[in-house]
Parts: structure tokens; sequence; C-alpha cells
């Protein structure tokens, strides 16, 4: 019975971290959000240098079969890197490259896979996705097979504005990957409050996918339920360091001649945020485990873990930014890249509410109707 | 990350289980009954020689000897639980006073009150709250004076749970009015039936007079041999607060059973022709309600496996008070909602869900995030002792 981290995992953890406090520091990020927002028509806040140099790292291929060149890890050793890139609000695609989109092709199989994979795992390709139409339907959006091409609208589309390929939803069990330059896709960015992320709306008129998996169910499924994983690791990161920096902040700012951190009602903030947290860390852990020891517990898990990160993040979010008093509303503080970044998160892959109903439908709780 | 207990603790399992399938129904009758103590005495007894209860304890002080195995431990909870018996007796005596007698009793107090304790034959209460010392319980004023041999003892104690059942009580006095408040206070063993004790049931908001066994303790020039001081005298603060860190220990149950109560009460409660499951609003808050539970369940794990491994869990240690407290609560109050306009019937008028369980529940849990530290010192705690944050300075003397 050990349930915690391997020392390998620890090392893992702490490796990337270092990395990115060393290589894509705050204000790194405050460089790539200033160059986006001046570039309103490209723009995407993805950071080749810092791909690659995760690529070097190993990180790129941690889900990818060593045969096509990847380290083959566990979703737990993903959710671990996603938490470090969460605590840096680091702009990468990892959660569709690294993650979303390896499980998905390793679900489909194929020969054309092999490449695929071998090119994310050396970071020299990126995947994005496209499939917010899987679980939510708006503006008439949605991407159907015409024959043997692929006509319609996808919104919200993660990490595609520059991939390489797009893994794309049509309806709720059939995938298709296209190429981020065929024919007949138009790409435009939508600005999002978050931009340490990159939001798209697709739309294609006559593209000729690579491939399309028809009965791709349970890849879709697998591909949720790790991407929900790692995003609520990612939110789990984002707070974990809005929490330090609340303390930090709470013990070197003064006011009444004290320092606010021994005023109760700031101790009794930053207390409740860490009691939220440290559980949360539990959880997260117990669901990526899960994802690859219990694959039947984990679609519950992936729901629960979540939709619980999205409710405490907001919170989280809300009182560190508090504690820190008009100077945390500021832009100069930077607490706000963390504030949206976890914004975003709540609805990229299902809003807690939807997850919820999720989490009862798989046991059976809901009614037929 | 192994959530398996490997062969040699599935085996430990299996003779649990078969112990309970052969003791279970018949004993735990016995204890329920009115004339119960005699029952629990044996049933106490019968688990201690089969190392289910004092499972650590010397066997020269009543238990049962074994070397302390944590998975063992979970093993027994986990099994217990499933059949819906308490392994051993939760009480104040077992829970807090044992450990902190195995840690700073004299050998003559641990051979004379573990044993008894653990078989029930000695029922203790717990002396510390007064009514102007809560939170700050180093306040205390009860006070015991040197008297030849003994120690006479005067002051008044209040939240004193099942004083007017016990047969002994543990309480912090204060032996040297002049030390800093802190450093003047002792933990002493006080029979209740000494001339002087006075006991006054308090009624409490979950019930009748006496009935959850809620007390004031009044101390009137009561007559206590010196030698019944656990540790050193001036130590009592250090000792309490080993007890204390017991108690928080103790009130770590996690909600799982609670919840798949409420879920039953939910598929059966039913309103305008559908049940509360059915309803949107309340599926979501039970779900919600879920995602605590397992996140507390999976916290505790890791806890385990930090204890298991001689780590120290830091700040992560220090929150499963505060949030199980008020998990407990709020799955009570989500139960209450359910039953609409029914949730306010209690004590087993008509139409009554559950027996008033869950009104009992939330009066209690709501206690629970009282007593035994208040949410709010545990908040104090987590931000001092975890985060490393200041302690309030005091107010300059007027």
């Amino acid at each position: 019975m050990d349930f915690g981290l391997s020392e390998d995992q620890q090392l893992l953890e702490e490796t990337v971290r270092k990395f990115l406090s060393d290589q894509v520091p705050i204000s790194k990020v405050r460089e790539i959000r200033d160059a986006v927002e001046r570039d309103r028509e490209g723009g995407c806040p993805n950071d080749r240098k810092t791909w690659s140099l995760l690529a070097e790292l190993g990180v790129t291929g941690i889900l990818v079969p060593e045969a096509q060149g990847g380290s083959n890890l566990a979703l737990l050793d993903a959710a671990l890197v996603s938490q470090a890139l969460g605590h840096a609000a680091t702009p990468v695609p990892f959660l569709t490259s690294s993650v979303m989109a390896p499980i998905a092709l390793r679900e489909l199989g194929g020969a054309e896979t092999e490449a695929w994979l071998a090119g994310t795992a050396k970071g020299s390709s990126t995947f994005g996705i496209a499939a917010t139409e899987a679980f939510s339907v708006r503006e008439g959006a949605g991407v159907v097979m015409d024959g043997s091409v692929l006509q319609g609208k996808a919104m919200m589309a993660m990490d595609s504005l520059e991939a390489d390929f797009i893994l794309l939803s049509l309806g709720k069990d059939r995938l298709a990957v296209i190429r981020g330059d065929a024919d007949g896709l138009s790409k435009a960015r939508l600005i999002t409050t978050d931009l340490t992320r990159c939001t798209t709306e697709l739309t294609l008129v006559n593209v000729t996918p690579e491939v399309v998996y028809d009965d791709a169910g349970d890849g879709i499924s697998r591909m949720f339920d790790a991407g929900r994983i790692a995003l609520a690791a990612d939110v789990l990161g984002a707070c974990e360091s809005m929490i330090e920096q609340a303390v930090a902040y709470s013990l070197v700012r003064k006011q009444f001649d004290r320092v606010i951190g021994s005023f109760q009602a700031v101790k009794h903030m930053c207390a409740e945020m860490i009691a939220e947290l440290e559980p949360a860390r539990s959880l997260v852990w117990y669901a990526a485990h899960s994802f690859d020891s219990m694959p039947g517990e984990a679609t519950l898990m992936a729901a629960h873990a979540l939709a619980h990160l999205s409710e405490i993040g907001r919170e989280i979010a809300s009182v560190s930014t508090q504690v820190h008093g008009g100077i945390g509303w500021t832009d100069e503080q930077n607490l706000h890249f963390w504030f949206k970044r976890i914004s975003s998160a709540r609805h990229m892959l299902g809003g807690p509410e939807f997850l919820r109903n999720r989490a009862a439908e798989l046991q059976g709780l809901v009614p037929a109707a | 990350m192994d959530l398996e207990f490997g062969p040699q603790y599935e085996d430990f399992r299996r003779e649990v289980r078969s112990f309970l399938d052969d003791h279970k129904p018949k004993k735990m009758r016995e204890v329920g009954s009115k004339e119960g103590r005699k029952a629990l005495i044996e049933w106490l007894t019968l688990l201690i020689e089969h190392g289910y209860w004092a499972r650590t304890i010397p066997r020269e002080y009543g238990g049962y000897g074994a070397e302390p195995d944590l998975l063992e431990t979970v093993i027994m909870d986990e099994e217990f639980n499933r059949v819906g018996v308490a392994r051993g007796m939760p009480a104040q005596g077992p829970s807090m006073l044992v450990p902190t007698l195995l840690e700073h009793g004299t050998e003559e107090q641990k051979t004379r009150w573990i044993g008894p304790t653990m078989r029930a034959e000695v029922m203790w209460c717990q002396g510390y709250s007064e009514p102007g010392s809560g939170s700050d319980l180093a306040s205390l004023q009860t006070a015991a004076r040197d008297d030849g041999d003994d120690f006479l003892i005067n002051g008044q104690k209040i939240w004193t749970s099942s004083a007017d059942k016990s047969e002994m009580i543990f309480v912090l006095v204060r032996t040297d009015p002049d030390a800093k408040k802190h450093a003047g206070i002792s933990y002493i063993l006080a029979p209740m039936d000494a001339p002087g004790i006075e006991v006054q049931p308090m009624r409490t908001m979950s019930g009748g007079l006496g009935e959850n066994s809620f007390n004031q303790v009044f101390f009137t020039d009561v007559r206590v041999p010196r030698s019944n001081i656990v540790g050193k005298r001036g130590e009592g603060w250090k000792i309490a607060n080993t007890t204390l860190k017991h108690e928080r220990n103790s009130l770590n149950s996690n909600g799982e059973g609670t919840l798949v109560r409420l879920m039953k009460l939910m598929n059966q409660e039913i309103a305008n022709g559908v049940t509360a499951m059915a309803s949107p609003v309340y599926r979501d808050r039970l779900m919600k309600l879920q995602a605590r539970v397992l996140t507390m369940k999976h916290h505790g794990m890791r806890m385990l496996t930090c204890s298991l491994k001689g780590e120290s869990p830091g700040v992560a240690g220090l929150v499963a008070k505060l949030q199980n407290c008020q998990l407990n609560f709020d799955m009570s109050a989500l139960a209450i909602d359910v039953m609409g306009e029914l949730g306010g019937l209690y004590d087993h008028t008509k139409y009554e869900r559950d027996r008033g369980y869950w009104q009992t529940h939330s009066f209690f849990s709501l206690g629970l995030i009282i007593g035994g530290g208040t949410a709010q010192i545990q908040k104090n705690i987590i931000a001092e002792r975890g985060l490393g944050m200041p302690r309030e300075p005091k107010p300059a003397k007027a």
C-alpha cells in the first residue's frame, strides 16, 4: 500500500518545475502575452522555443510508446507535468499534443498513427484538438462528413492555430485527423481572457481528411478522461502558485504597523485555501492512477476531479487575489495570468455542472427520460 | 502508487471477517441492550483476546501486545465498518487517556488503569474546558492546592461528555497560580465519586436533558492523592496537547458511509410523484458532496502512506478535521432539504424519516465543527504551523 508519488515521479516533477522556473519565468509569459496581444490576426501564444526545450527534456513524448520514441509513462506522470505547467502558467500545447492526442491515437491504433505519435514525441509536430462539439454545441457549430470530405465549423478548438495536425470530433463517436494546412480549412483566432492558451475557430469547406475513425467512441472517451485529469492537474498547479503568492505577499505587506498575514481574517483566507487544495491533490493523483490501473473508474474520477478542481479553483483564484488587495487587481502583479488560466479551464472540457451530471449518469442516478 | 495490501494482509482480512461472522450478531445484540455494560465488557475482552482492540498495547497493561501496523488497523476498521459494528469503544478513555498514559504515565498508573479502561470496566470523562476557558484553554482557573499528601481541587468544568456515566475524570488543573499560564497546569486523575464533585447535566440542541450526556462538573474541596498526577507537575499543558492530537485524529472519520445513506434517502424520498434523486438540483448537490467525500477518502490514504513511511505530511496533515466536520454537516443539510417540509419532524413523530438520524447528525456534526478545537482554531493552526504565518500579536495592556 503506497498512495503517493514514486521517487522517479518526484524527480520528474522537480526537474520540470526547475526547468520552467529557469526558462519560462512569468516575465517571459508576459512577453508572450504582449506579443499575441499586438497581433490580433496571428498570435498563437504557444511558445515554440519552450516546446522544443521540453521535447529535449523528454516531456513531450511522455505518453508515447517507446517504439515511437516516447517514454511510455503513466497518466499520473503526465499529470505532474501538467501541474507544473499550470504552476508556471506556461503557454505550450501539452494538454493537446502530449496528452489528449497521444491517448486518442493509441486507442485508435493503425499504421498512420505511429508516425504521428513519433512526431509528437520528438516535438516536431503538434496536434490541435477540435472536440468541443462532442459535449457542447453552440452557434450551429459541428463538423460532418459529406461524402469523402468534411464540412462545417468547430468552435473553441484548442491549440489549433499553428498545429501541424488537428483531431476533430464528428458527432459523438467519430474522429478525424486533418492537416493544419489542409485545403479548404480556415482558422481564425478567438481572443480569450486567458492569453496563455490558444483558442481558434475552424471553418471547413470540402476538407479532405487524412483519416476518419468510425466507432471511435472509446477513443473519444479515453481522450476526454485523460484530458480532464490533466486539466484538473493544471488547475491544481495554478492554485498552488496563487496560494504561495498570497501567503508570501501577506508576510511582507504591512498595514496598521503589522504584516497583513498576522491578521486572522487574512490567515483564515489562506488556511481555507490550503485546506481545499491539499486534499484535492490526492483526488487528482487517484484519478490519474485510476486511468491506467482501474480504467473502469477513470471516467467517473475524471469528471469528479475536474469538476471539483474547477469549483475550488474559482474560489482560490478569487481569494488569493483578494489577499493582495488592490495591487492584486493590476496587470503588473501577474496574478491575473493564473486567475484567467483557472477560469478558462473551467469550461474547456466541460463545466462542473455538465461533469457532475455526467458523474450521476455514470452511476445510473439519472432516470431515463 | 500501489493500492494493493498484499497477500499477508489479505490473510489478515480473512481472519477478521471470519471472526465477525462467528461473533458479531449475538454479541452486538447484547451490547446494544439496556443492561449493556456487562455485555460490553465481555465483548471488549473478547476483542482484546483476538487482537482487534487494544492491539498494540503491551500485554502487561492488558493489551494484545502486537507490533504497531497501520495497515492492520485500516483493515480492521474497514471490516468492522462493513458490518456496521464499532471496533471497540469510541470513548474518551481509550482514545485519549490511554495513549497519554502510555506516553507519560508511571508504571503503576499504566498497570492500574489501561487494562480496565480498554475493557470498559472504568469509564472516563475529560475535564478540560471551563466556562471562561474555551479556545483559550490554557487560561483555565480550576485550582489544585497542596494539602499534605493530597491535592484539594476547586473549580468548574464544562462540556464534559459522559461525566454522569463515568467512574473517573482526567482533569487539567492549575497547580501553580504564580507561574506563566501554560506552565502552571497539571494533568490529574480523579474518581467521580469523590466527595465534593457534583455533576449537572446540560441540555444540548440535539435532544432532551442528559440524552447526549453533556455536563458541567463542579469541584468543591475535592481531595485527590498527589500520586494521581500524570507526568510532572506543571507539564499538564504539554501532556494535554498530546491528548488533543489523539482527539483530532479520532474525529477524522470520512463520510463514505454517510454518503451511501444519503443516496438511499434520495432514491426513496418522493415529492410530487418523483424521487429527490430525479431532481437535477438535488442531484447536482449530491455529486458535489460525492466529489468532496472522494477527495477526503484519498486524502486519508495519502496521510496513511505518510504515516507508514514515517514522512511528515506538512500542512496537508492539519486540514482533515476542518474539512471532514464541515462535509458531514453539509451532507445532513442536503438530507434535510430533500425531506422538504418534513425535514423538521423529530423525536420519532409521525412521518419522521430514518428515525431522526439526519436531524441528529446535523446537530452533532455542528457540535464537532466546534468541539475538539473550533474550526477557527483549526484555521489558526493551519495558517501558523502549516503556512508559517505569524500569531496575532497580543493587544497592549491598558
